[in-house]
């Protein structure tokens, strides 16, 4: 089989994940000859799905000996095969990337043989690119379920950032659709890589030179809607993921129809906007103070598909407001829908010279549409009276339609999403 | 009014502080670019140098937004130096000032086209004898050039590499940049052997069931596009999408169903045999005639697993008695095993064929329909809990061992499966039947017969 057909088929089996990011590994190895990694990652393209490309995103192989029910290329299923060598797959990046075409390389596989015999191939992709051909790009590899700890390490040695899938939100569903892979092994991966960046960071604040290991951390995917499993169970894993094992990115990926489901999926996928509400949710977790509970208000233990998280709980805590954008802490501005982060620093260092009025936040491009009812500027704010109206929900937002995957057609057509 | 000029950063900081000096007030500045092609240009009358502090931020700022294409830059600079040093020290931490507004708004700009810059930029290889080098034409919105060049000089540290823009172009031999000025992009190479390759992981990655134009061109705005070898696809790939989504839905390809919802709770073998008259987990049940479940004695201590019916055992609803079946008969009675002390049954349980005119050929099942129907034969063995199970052919040797067995190596090896103890693959009687090379065939024939002694005397 020539390259291009490979490369056809096994950048068709990685799409389904959905992490692309290449950014956090703070400096370049040393000895680098072709690459750099410099903190940011960079999005080198974007596809007509509106997502960027910055990672060579390919499967080794996409023959795999599991069968996990989700999976595209579970063993039962009959998509097209193909498999890389080690050596396609390292002059592919090689020359990509003298192209100035990606950031790297984010290689993932299906199980062939075993899972050490597997990972030890992703390993030998990731040691040729830094040995042989000194380069200094990115490279994401994607660890196999099982594999020995001691393959875990060599992995981190060559790689800036490792990744085990939690696959499902909770233990029940992996239960249900991937029988081969345990909860319980999936967090001890996690573990294990996690105690080893804190030993690596530690020795190299004791003035050591241990070898690199996964400097730009671990992230997980999970997949949403193909079980029952509500948002806040997702949320609830999210945060242990966060705080228990020190990830640096949970990705969430809507269910995506995949050829020859099994019958235990769910008829319909999850609407996109879906996983939109979790990674906004997500965001408000990671660093505006909110935590689950607060997050999921309505009684079903979902997020709204409607209104964005912020907005949701500002309607359900109206007693909360309105808050005064003058005299408000900084935890309590970033409570209020619309305004972000740096919006709110900007505040902060605006109002110590003077007050702040409705122009300003304007010029500060807050999203005034959904503030305009909770907030207290210097000077008159007619929009405040809409606080107490039933109908607020309505009045901050123009009316959304959720986007189901199956109505991607019309989508697609008219290029709206 | 004082005519003054800058094209760079340095100038303008030179021609600032000699103002600032001379206690010139913005209002009676006139900054131009240098390309304005002034008609003269003010000399200024030399004042009593003095230092002048500024926040480091401005600094920072100030360099930046000498990138900027604006030729307004140099005064709203200016403006914010003079205001600095005349009372507002504080003034840029007040970002909803109109000058400092406006300077960010610009340093925003162009820190986000340094950042298009370095994502954007697509080198060409460009072989000249030995000497290899790598050529880009990029079209930065600001005068970036010189912002973004260290980047590359950093990244492609051992490649010899030339960027060339409209308004200059930058080359790197390994040791050092060197500046040139600006060419038209037909001076650029136009083709690499690379871009097929790249286009072809562009449109696979690409998930035709998520289309998002707007969100791309935000990212990616149309104006890059020209010098993107993937962005011919573009247009291509959105046209596709309606048509390759609707196809995956029409199809149902999603949503396959499996036998497990057919299973009764409580089963035996004629109840399940009852159950699987009514099954159709998957398309085969539209056009075969009958389910065609196993059959022999529950206390069968022996099971033979076939492929999936034939014609003939489609019309009559029996496992082999076709032509199949007479060989295997044939080839038992040599083994010395009874056909009716053995439980005989199919790892599909319907008939798969195409038309031919009027003969229904065989087909070979699909991963697909091969999955759906699995939970029947799991069932059967269950109940039957065997001493042995044959699987005859590689559909049955894969759907009980996994789609790694190959059959070539390892036919007649016992090994324990979940199934039975002693778990054993050999040929497909119609395997035999459709071999045409006749000593291939009576080879094949006395492995068969081989097979299933050993497997009888096992059981004695």
């Amino acid at each position: 089989m020539e390259v291009r057909d490979k490369l056809a088929i096994l950048a068709d089996a990685a799409k389904y994940d959905a992490s692309c990011a290449s950014s956090g590994a703070k400096q370049t190895r040393a000895g680098s000859k072709l690459g750099t990694t410099e903190g940011m990652g960079i999005c080198h393209s974007y596809t007509p799905d509106g997502r960027c490309v910055s990672l060579l995103k390919i499967l080794l192989t996409n023959f795999c000996i599991y069968d996990c029910q989700y999976c595209v290329n579970r063993v039962s299923s009959d998509t097209p095969r193909a498999r890389f060598t080690v050596d396609e797959v390292v002059s592919l990046t090689i020359e990509f990337y003298k192209r100035n075409y990606i950031e790297g390389l984010f290689l993932s596989s299906g199980i062939i043989q075993n899972s050490d015999y597997t990972m030890e191939q992703l390993i030998a992709v990731a040691k040729t690119l830094r040995t042989q051909q000194a380069f200094g790009g990115y490279i994401h590899l994607k660890t196999i379920p099982n594999a020995s700890p001691l393959l875990l390490t060599e992995a981190g040695r060559w790689a800036d950032r490792l990744s085990v899938n939690i696959e499902l939100p909770t233990a029940g569903d992996l239960l249900q659709l991937a029988p081969e892979k345990k909860r319980e092994q999936i967090t001890d991966a996690m573990q294990g890589i996690a105690e080893t960046i804190t030993e690596t960071k530690s020795e190299e604040q004791a003035g050591l030179h241990p070898p690199r290991f996964a400097p730009a951390g671990q992230s997980t995917q999970m997949i949403v809607g193909a079980t029952d499993s509500p948002d806040a169970d997702i949320l609830q894993t999210a945060t242990e993921l966060y705080d228990k094992h020190q990830l640096r990115r949970v990705y969430y990926s809507a269910y995506s129809p995949i050829p020859h489901a099994d019958a235990r999926l769910p008829g319909k996928s999850p609407p996109l906007v879906r996983e939109h509400r979790l990674y906004q949710a997500d965001w408000l977790m990671r660093y505006y103070g909110f935590d689950t509970q607060e997050l999921i208000v309505s009684p079903d233990r979902n997020l709204s598909l409607e209104l964005d998280p912020k907005l949701a709980w500002a309607l359900a805590n109206r007693q909360q407001f309105p808050i005064d954008v003058n005299r408000a802490p900084r935890e309590l501005l970033l409570r209020v829908p619309g305004f972000g982060v740096r919006n709110v620093e900007k505040m902060l260092s605006v109002r110590r010279h003077h007050q702040l009025r409705t122009e300003d936040l304007r010029k500060l491009r807050v999203a005034w549409n959904r503030a305009r009812a909770f907030v207290i500027t210097a000077d008159h704010n007619p929009a405040l009276a809409d606080l107490d109206k039933l109908d607020l929900a309505r009045r901050t937002q123009p009316r959304q339609r959720q986007l189901l995957l199956f109505e991607a057609a019309e989508s697609a057509r008219s290029g709206e999403v | 009014m004082r005519f003054v000029q800058a094209e760079r950063f340095d100038d303008w900081r030179e021609t600032a502080r000699e103002l600032l000096c001379a206690e010139v007030p913005p209002a009676e500045v006139h900054w131009s670019a240098e390309s304005d092609s002034l008609l003269f240009a003010d000399e200024l009358a030399p004042a009593a140098p003095k230092t002048i502090h500024v926040p480091p931020q401005f600094v920072a700022l100030a360099k930046d937004v000498a990138f900027h294409r604006d030729s307004r830059r140099w005064e709203i600079l200016y403006r914010l130096l003079w205001r600095l040093t005349h009372g507002e020290r504080q003034l840029l931490e007040i970002s909803t000032d109109d000058d400092v507004h406006a300077a960010t708004q610009m340093q925003k700009a162009v820190k986000r086209d340094e950042h298009k810059m370095h994502a954007f930029v697509r080198f060409r290889r460009v072989l000249e004898g030995e000497n290899e080098s790598y050529v880009a034409w990029h079209r930065p919105d600001h005068l970036i050039v010189r912002l973004a060049a260290p980047f590359f000089a950093r990244r492609f540290s051992a490649m010899q590499w030339s960027i060339l823009t409209p308004d200059e172009s930058v080359h790197w031999d390994g040791h050092e940049l060197r500046y040139s000025p600006g060419v038209p992009a037909t001076m650029a190479p136009q083709q690499d052997a690379l871009d097929e390759l790249w286009r072809t992981y562009y449109a696979h990655i690409f998930n035709p069931a998520r289309v998002n134009v707007a969100q791309m061109k935000k990212e990616m705005p149309v104006r890059h596009w020209a010098t993107l070898p993937e962005a011919q696809l573009i247009p291509e790939l959105i046209a596709q999408a309606e048509s390759r989504v609707r196809t995956m839905i029409d199809t149902r390809e999603g949503f396959a169903t499996s036998a497990q919802q057919f299973i009764p709770a409580q089963y035996d073998l004629s109840s399940l045999a009852a159950a699987a008259h009514n099954c159709t987990a998957c398309d085969l049940h539209c056009h075969a005639t009958q389910t065609v479940f196993g059959r022999g004695p529950a206390t069968a201590r022996i099971v033979l697993v076939g492929e999936q019916p034939g014609n003939q055992e489609d019309q009559q609803g029996q496992p082999f008695v076709g032509p199949a079946g007479q060989l295997l008969e044939e080839t038992l009675t040599q083994a010395g095993l009874q056909r009716s002390e053995l439980y005989l049954t199919n790892v599909v349980k319907h008939f798969k064929f195409i038309l031919r005119g009027k003969r229904r050929l065989h087909q070979k099942p699909g991963s697909r329909e091969i999955a759906a129907c699995q939970p029947w034969l799991a069932a059967e063995l269950k109940v039957l809990q065997p001493e042995l199970l044959v699987c005859l052919g590689s559909t049955a040797a894969q759907a009980i061992f996994g789609r790694g067995f190959r059959l070539t190596s390892d036919r007649g090896k016992l090994i324990t499966t979940q199934f039975a103890p002693r778990t054993l693959a050999t040929w497909h009687p119609a395997a035999i039947l459709r071999m045409t090379n006749e000593i291939r065939q009576q080879e094949m024939r006395e492995q068969l017969v081989r097979d299933l002694t050993i497997s009888a005397a096992m059981l004695a």
